[in-house]
């Protein structure tokens, strides 16, 4: 006699928890070959509002946390990734509809694209910072910061793991909070990787993820005054453009969609697009 | 007559040549503009200076074209060590014509001769030379290794620092090798016209740097030009958010630079005379007009009487006034429009209850003027301390704790600049880690160097002018850079091959108007 296998409930990663969607939404995920695997959660933009309240909140500490220790969590989620691999493989096998070996090889790249990103986190102040030699009795820094709350579109094309991993990772690096939307049609493994994410000393709110339509919420969260930087990598499908009309009116920091296989490949100019320069100039002269 | 009333000592007008009429600099010649010539006056004395053209959209077009043409055949084919050239020469040429560009700024923008000749002109002449230097070394700008120019660089600029304005924009694009259309603010395009005649002795080939003077109009046609790869704009922050908006869905990398409302922290420990000398360059520097000027004064509590008595005192001794004088310390106001914006602004503060001083002096009867302006009292909700006046108007807030100045100084949708005034170093570190503004001064105020990124956060813009950041901006990485993988092992594109975009994009929700 085979045993009844016990189903998920795949509900949204908000503020470090896992709620329901407040509007009581849900809809129908389908395998490949079109069988029922879960009813995940249809976040309204009042969840979408929320998770920006829980990203700000948490900001101060992921950002005031040290490089060295962030890039110690960015590495314990590649860890933690590393043991569930077998669940994450089930999971795209059976929403992406690939086989075994190509759903083993994008969970592989997605552990290490977080170990990649998790090297950068005590690297690329040195990398992207100077010291300036101004004509004067001044020492003069120019360094890097996070830019603060950013909201991702997650690429909803290619693997939908792999995707998020590598639009939320570079955000994280240099202390930014995230509130991502995930892959519409494959949603499972992103909530799947904010279970990894709640067990990896990841901060509660330093990420959140949505599940759901990134056209219904994409507005909501372009517009929001309390998002610093829009990443629409995975807004291509969408009217974008609109979307970043929305965002210049706090002067909020967009990336352009992206699309194809290279789509938010590593790269150190991601890390930097969710920076800031601070310049500081200290006086030498008041011996 | 009291020790401050010296003689008048008048910077001589006699080098400067000027024309009674300014064409546009388009491919090398100065040609008539198609739009209705306008009127550059003294903001001193109201007198016509010059007439100066219009360029409508068409002379945007024909400048956008040579430059291209420019970019094209002759800038983009030239070594890096010959652009470099071309701007060593410009800086040689600015600081040849030093004075007589200081005062042809004053006379035109109304700044005190003493800062267009010791600050803007040796800035520009440092932009030019800083920059030069670069031109044969973009594989260390930071971007990755041999980089590219952008192509057409279309740039805006501010009245408040004309020819330094410029300089900022054009030093860094064509170091990195961009051709460049740039319009100056419509009430001080004069520096920039003398500048092409410079451009002119320096032999610089054609169409490489073009200039269009004119009104909003002309910036606009500029902008939203389809043959413009880049945009570079310093000025208002509503202005900023136009150009974001009109520049969304295409690939133009824009560089903003806008509005700030920059406190200026002084705690109960720091050096005293320096600070007040701080705070008054930081906001009665050229009359105020500055976006990271130090406009909300924040002081701790405890020292907020002697602080206010001492900076009435050191007021008391400014001189307001003809702006070639070279005694004086405050000139006009650069325009009538700005003037009402700074009388609107400060009588606000008035009825909503800050208390308003200035000192005694007595104003000229023409020409626009505005008496330095403290306001006590002002609480944070006060529109003089959360609106720009770009004027010399300081508004004064107290705190009680480190933490209180921080949220203070943080409390604004601006993040330009910030300073810090104290001895004690493990605080100046511990404040300036904490404040978001991209350019922090300790024990310092308003210093501006071309080695040192300028630039601000949130509503304040982004990218950076200055500096290796600066140059940055101008550079394209070379392409498939980006592509590497952080595995060796089967790539992601076998995995899951990538959906074809559809034709149709989903439209976004639209019902959030109502916001």
């Amino acid at each position: 006699m085979t045993r009844l296998a016990v189903p998920k409930t795949y509900k949204l990663y908000l503020g470090g928890k896992f709620p329901r969607s407040e509007s009581g939404r849900v809809y129908e995920i389908r395998s490949h070959d079109g069988e029922f695997l879960a009813n995940a959660a249809k976040a309204s933009r009042k969840d979408a509002r929320d998770a920006v309240v829980a990203a700000r909140s948490a900001l101060g500490g992921w950002a005031g946390a040290t490089a060295y220790n962030r890039g110690q969590v960015l590495y314990r989620i590649a860890e933690l990734l590393e043991g569930r691999r077998a669940q994450f493989v089930a999971e795209i096998v059976q929403s992406e509809g690939v086989t075994p070996a190509a759903a083993s090889a994008q969970v592989d790249e997605s552990i290490d694209r977080w170990v990649w990103y998790a090297g950068w986190a005590d690297k690329y102040l040195q990398v992207a910072g100077n010291a300036n030699p101004v004509s004067g009795p001044y020492f003069n820094l120019s360094v890097p910061e996070p830019t603060g709350v950013v909201a991702i579109i997650a690429p909803q094309t290619g693997g939908s793991l792999l995707g998020l991993v590598s639009a939320i990772a570079p955000a994280l690096v240099p202390g930014n909070t995230v509130v991502v939307v995930a892959n519409e049609a494959m949603p499972l493994s992103a909530i799947s990787l904010g279970e990894v994410l709640a067990t990896s000393d990841v901060p509660g709110g330093v990420v959140n993820i949505l599940t759901g339509s990134p056209a219904e919420m994409a507005p909501w969260l372009a517009s929001h005054a309390d998002v610093n930087a829009l990443d629409l990598v995975g807004a291509g499908d969408l009217d974008w453009i609109h979307l970043e009309i929305d965002a210049a009116e706090t002067l909020t920091r967009v990336l352009q969609p992206e699309n194809g296989p290279d789509a938010a490949s590593p790269s150190l100019a991601r890390i930097l697009a969710f920076t800031e320069t601070k310049t500081i100039w200290h006086t030498k002269g008041l011996i | 007559m009291s020790f401050l009333d010296y003689a008048p000592a008048p910077e001589s007008q006699a080098l400067l040549n000027l024309r009674a009429d300014y064409g546009l600099f388009i491919d090398g010649q100065f040609v008539a503009g198609r739009g209705e010539p306008f009127q550059s006056i003294n903001p001193a004395t109201e007198k016509q200076i010059a007439m100066i053209a219009h360029a409508d959209a068409a002379d945007v077009d024909a400048a956008v074209s040579a430059a291209r043409r420019a970019y094209d055949k002759t800038w983009s084919k030239l070594s890096g060590s010959d652009r470099g050239k071309y701007l060593f020469r410009i800086a040689r040429l600015v600081q040849e014509r030093a004075r007589e560009l200081a005062v042809a700024e004053t006379l035109d923008n109304g700044k005190p001769i003493k800062e267009s000749r010791d600050v803007d002109v040796p800035l520009v002449a440092a932009w030019f030379f800083y920059y030069a230097g670069w031109a044969d070394k973009l594989d260390h700008a930071g971007v990755g290794p041999t980089p590219s120019a952008r192509g057409v660089a279309a740039q805006v600029i501010p009245w408040n620092f004309p020819l330094l304005m410029l300089a900022w924009k054009i030093a860094p694009a064509l170091a990195a090798g961009n051709t460049v259309v740039l319009k100056p603010a419509e009430t001080t395009s004069l520096t920039a016209l003398l500048f092409a005649e410079i451009l002119q002795q320096a032999d610089l080939p054609a169409g490489v740097v073009n200039i269009v003077t004119g009104g909003r109009d002309t910036g606009k046609a500029l902008v939203g030009h389809p043959g413009v790869n880049l945009v570079a704009f310093t000025g208002s922050t509503g202005a900023g958010r136009a150009i974001a908006r009109s520049v969304a869905g295409t690939d133009k990398k824009v560089i903003l630079e806008l509005g700030g409302k920059a406190a200026n922290i002084v705690f109960d420990d720091a050096p005293i005379d320096q600070a007040i000398e701080g705070i008054v360059n930081g906001i009665f520097f050229n009359q105020g007009h500055v976006c990271c000027a130090g406009s909300r004064l924040l002081v701790q509590e405890s020292i907020h009487d002697d602080v206010i008595e001492r900076l009435k005192a050191r007021l008391s001794t400014l001189r307001l006034g003809d702006p070639m004088d070279k005694n004086t310390d405050i000139g006009a106001i650069n325009s009538a429009e700005q003037l009402a914006r700074i009388r609107e602004l400060t009588d606000i503060g008035e009825q909503e209850g800050a208390e308003r001083w200035s000192p005694d002096c007595v104003l000229p009867e023409t020409g626009f003027w505005f008496k330095p302006t403290i306001f006590t009292n002002v609480s944070t909700s006060h529109r003089i301390a959360r609106d720009e006046v770009f004027g010399p108007v300081l508004s004064v807030l107290t705190f009680r704790t480190p933490a209180e100045a921080v949220a203070k100084a943080n409390n604004t949708p601006y993040g330009l600049s910030a300073g810090i005034w104290t001895e004690k170093g493990s605080r100046m570190l511990a404040v300036a880690d904490k404040l978001r503004a991209g350019v922090i001064w300790a024990n310092t105020f308003n210093r501006f160097d071309p080695a040192s990124p300028f630039g601000g956060y949130k509503e304040s813009g982004y990218g950076r002018e200055g500096g290796r950041h600066g140059l940055a901006a101008y550079l394209k990485p070379a392409a498939g850079r980006a592509a590497a993988r952080t595995v060796t092992a089967a790539p992601a594109a076998s995995v899951a091959p990538a959906v074809a975009s559809p034709a149709e994009k989903t439209p976004v929700s639209r019902k959030k108007a109502a916001k």
